[in-house]
């Protein structure tokens, strides 16, 4: 077992390794940084900016390969580079990556929960007006883009200031900046902040969610050991969530692995168009402006999130699965 | 005993009167007789209609300003309204919906075909070849699809959308070919591709002829869900100025566009976004029926318990 993790680690990191060199390549032979300088006025001696781009490790007249090693060779140290306004990547990146695990870690919590609920629920009262009518709702949602949802809150909600005529959603930023008052107000400030990416980001997963832990559901309801658990004399509910629940949520959970590289994008989008300032954004403006080191930093995360993503649904299905544990 | 004559040309043509069922039409009948497929694939056809047969109907064409009209709300001139530009909506949108079609069905197809020769030839070669194919899967995986595109985006312009699909088609195929992989490697033990085998039949005309053919069904149904997948996705690259590149339109670059102006003028963003939403349902839902029609059991032994 010790063996078999060890290699699947080693397998994991190679693959992190290969998919950020490969998007360090990709990024540094597609973006050109050097048009930054281009057509300003007064136009910038190009010795001035060789000199600039070759500080940066952006410069496009070194080899590839060249700026690769001095790149791999900062990173060994855990250094990204250099950003092309000549910040540090790292530091730019420390301070965004909280922004994008808050939102992330709500939109992935509220969505999935809701949606193992509403599909069980719906399972249950399999073809009642519940069932109908989440089924329904989650196919109009699946056919709905994220980019498209987040607008069509951020107009559902100025409308809805309007009648109310009040303030009662924020659509921009995480937080009012200069907001003075106690702890109770910012709460409630960053709660009508939060609210609406939270919507648009976690929505799709809901549908997702709902629909496939419906049918997970069905498959366990009509099974023999909720049938002998009954029998045994357990409450109806208990059955149903100690049971039959556990039991329908072991493919959820594997399927999870696979949505969350959805859901990075999905995040991505939400932070553009609600102006946060966390790593989706960054993604979007570094590659506008031909940030190559901070595209490279951003791809790497990315694929760590993604295995790690996986590593957990292993993780949780070895709890929620006793074969697994035993084997 | 014997029949006659008469009666034996009775009973033949009474055989031949009976036709053997085709796959094809039993499909097609379990896939009309439902609900959703008859919705589906009439939404699909209206908007296949609009987007190819609509562009005539109206009297301008997407490349046209009118510049007495900026930002008017619908009317008899412009059936849809006018953009800031003067660019009249119903003329562009048409081209966005017919734009995004094409893409999403290239791409889909591309990309499951992919995903099938990758994922058939990962299972029946075992040994090196699968392994090697299932680290690259695996790796592709792990590259985030939305950031490679946006970084190629300076390679699509002027007009290299061709390539665009062919590197939207490159994200699509990862999650297929793991099912075909696994497929193939059960399909393998079957008696009839051993006896292609044993009769020496070369493993690649197996694959191509006897293991691909076989899962028909299941790349049917992936290639229709993909094509709402690359849609979705190639609306977003548009939305933030990755894909599809001006002058030409797509869905995406119209929402974008229209959500700046949506407070004052809904017209130019509820259009694009609404065919948008309607167009991927209707993929959707021909998707989801099809994969019922093609495997009626799985559905059936779930609903009679």
């Amino acid at each position: 077992m010790a063996g078999f993790l060890a290699r699947r680690l080693l397998n994991y990191l190679v693959l992190i390794i290969v998919a950020t060199s490969l998007a360090y390549m990709l990024a540094a032979s597609a973006l050109n940084p050097r048009s930054n300088y281009e057509g300003r006025n007064p136009p910038i001696p190009p010795a001035v900016i060789d000199a600039r781009l070759t500080e940066l490790n952006l410069n496009d007249e070194t080899p590839l390969f060249q700026r690769y090693l001095t790149w791999a060779g900062g990173l060994l140290h855990g250094d990204f580079g250099k950003t092309v306004t000549g910040g540090s990547v790292n530091d730019d990146l420390a301070r965004r990556i909280g922004v994008t695990l808050r939102l992330i870690t709500t939109g992935l919590i509220v969505g999935s929960v809701t949606g193992v609920l509403i599909g069980a629920y719906a399972a249950v009262k399999q073809y009642g007006v519940f069932d109908r009518l989440s089924t329904a709702v989650s196919f109009v949602v699946l056919a709905v883009p994220t980019v498209v949802l987040a607008n069509i809150l951020i107009i559902a909600v100025i409308w809805f200031n309007d009648a109310v005529g009040t303030q009662v959603f924020l659509v921009s930023g995480e937080a009012t900046p200069g907001l003075q008052g106690g702890f109770l107000t910012q709460l409630v400030d960053r709660l009508q902040h939060l609210i609406l990416p939270t919507i648009s980001l976690s929505l799709g997963l809901v549908a997702v969610y709902s629909r496939y832990q419906r049918n997970m559901m069905l498959d366990v309801l009509g099974a023999d050991f909720i049938r002998t658990a009954m029998a045994k004399g357990l409450r109806r509910r208990t059955a149903l969530t100690r049971h039959a629940l556990r039991t329908a949520l072991i493919p959820a959970v594997t399927y999870f692995a696979f949505t969350f590289g959805s859901l990075l994008v999905g995040t991505t989008f939400t932070e553009k168009i609600f102006g946060w300032h966390g790593m989706g954004e960054q993604l979007v403006n570094s590659i506008s402006t031909n940030d190559v080191n901070t595209v490279a930093a951003i791809s790497c995360f990315a694929a760590l999130a993604v295995l790690l993503a996986a590593l957990a649904s292993d993780v949780f299905h070895a709890v929620l699965d006793p074969r697994v544990r035993v084997g | 005993m014997t029949i006659s004559d008469e009666e034996l040309a009775e009973q033949q043509s009474a055989i031949g009167r009976i036709q053997a069922p085709s796959r094809l039409r039993v499909v097609a009948g379990r896939f009309f007789g439902s609900l959703q497929g008859r919705i589906g694939f009439a939404l699909l056809g209206l908007i296949f209609l609009l987007a190819f047969v609509g562009p005539y109907i109206g009297r301008w064409t997407y490349t046209d300003q009118d510049f007495t009209a900026f930002l008017q709300p619908p009317s008899l001139a412009h059936w849809w309204g006018t953009l800031q530009t003067g660019a009249d909506v119903y003329a562009v949108t048409l081209r966005g919906l017919q734009k995004s079609l094409i893409v999403g069905l290239l791409a889909a197809v591309i990309g499951t075909t992919l995903a099938a020769v990758v994922g058939a030839f990962a299972g029946y070669f075992t040994g090196w070849a699968d392994r090697s194919l299932t680290w690259v899967t695996d790796l592709m995986l792990v590259l985030p699809a939305f950031l490679i595109l946006a970084i190629m985006s300076p390679l699509f312009e002027s007009g290299q959308w061709l390539l665009f699909v062919l590197v939207l088609a490159v994200f699509l195929w990862m999650v297929t070919s793991k099912i075909v992989r696994s497929m193939t490697i059960s399909l393998k033990e079957r008696e009839f591709i051993q006896a292609a085998r044993f009769m020496g039949v070369p493993p690649v005309k197996i694959i191509f002829r006897h293991i691909i053919p076989n899962m028909s069904s299941l790349l049917v149904v992936d290639a229709t869900l993909n094509v709402s997948a690359a849609i979705l996705t190639e609306t977003s690259l548009s939305y933030f100025g990755f894909g599809i590149q001006p002058p030409d339109v797509s869905l995406g670059s119209l929402i974008a566009d229209g959500a700046r102006t949506a407070i004052y003028a809904p017209w130019t963003f509820w259009f694009c976004s609404g065919l948008l939403i309607v167009m991927v349902l209707a993929v959707n839902l021909v998707g989801d029926s099809l994969r019922d029609a093609f495997d009626p059991t799985a559905q059936r032994g779930r609903e009679n318990r």
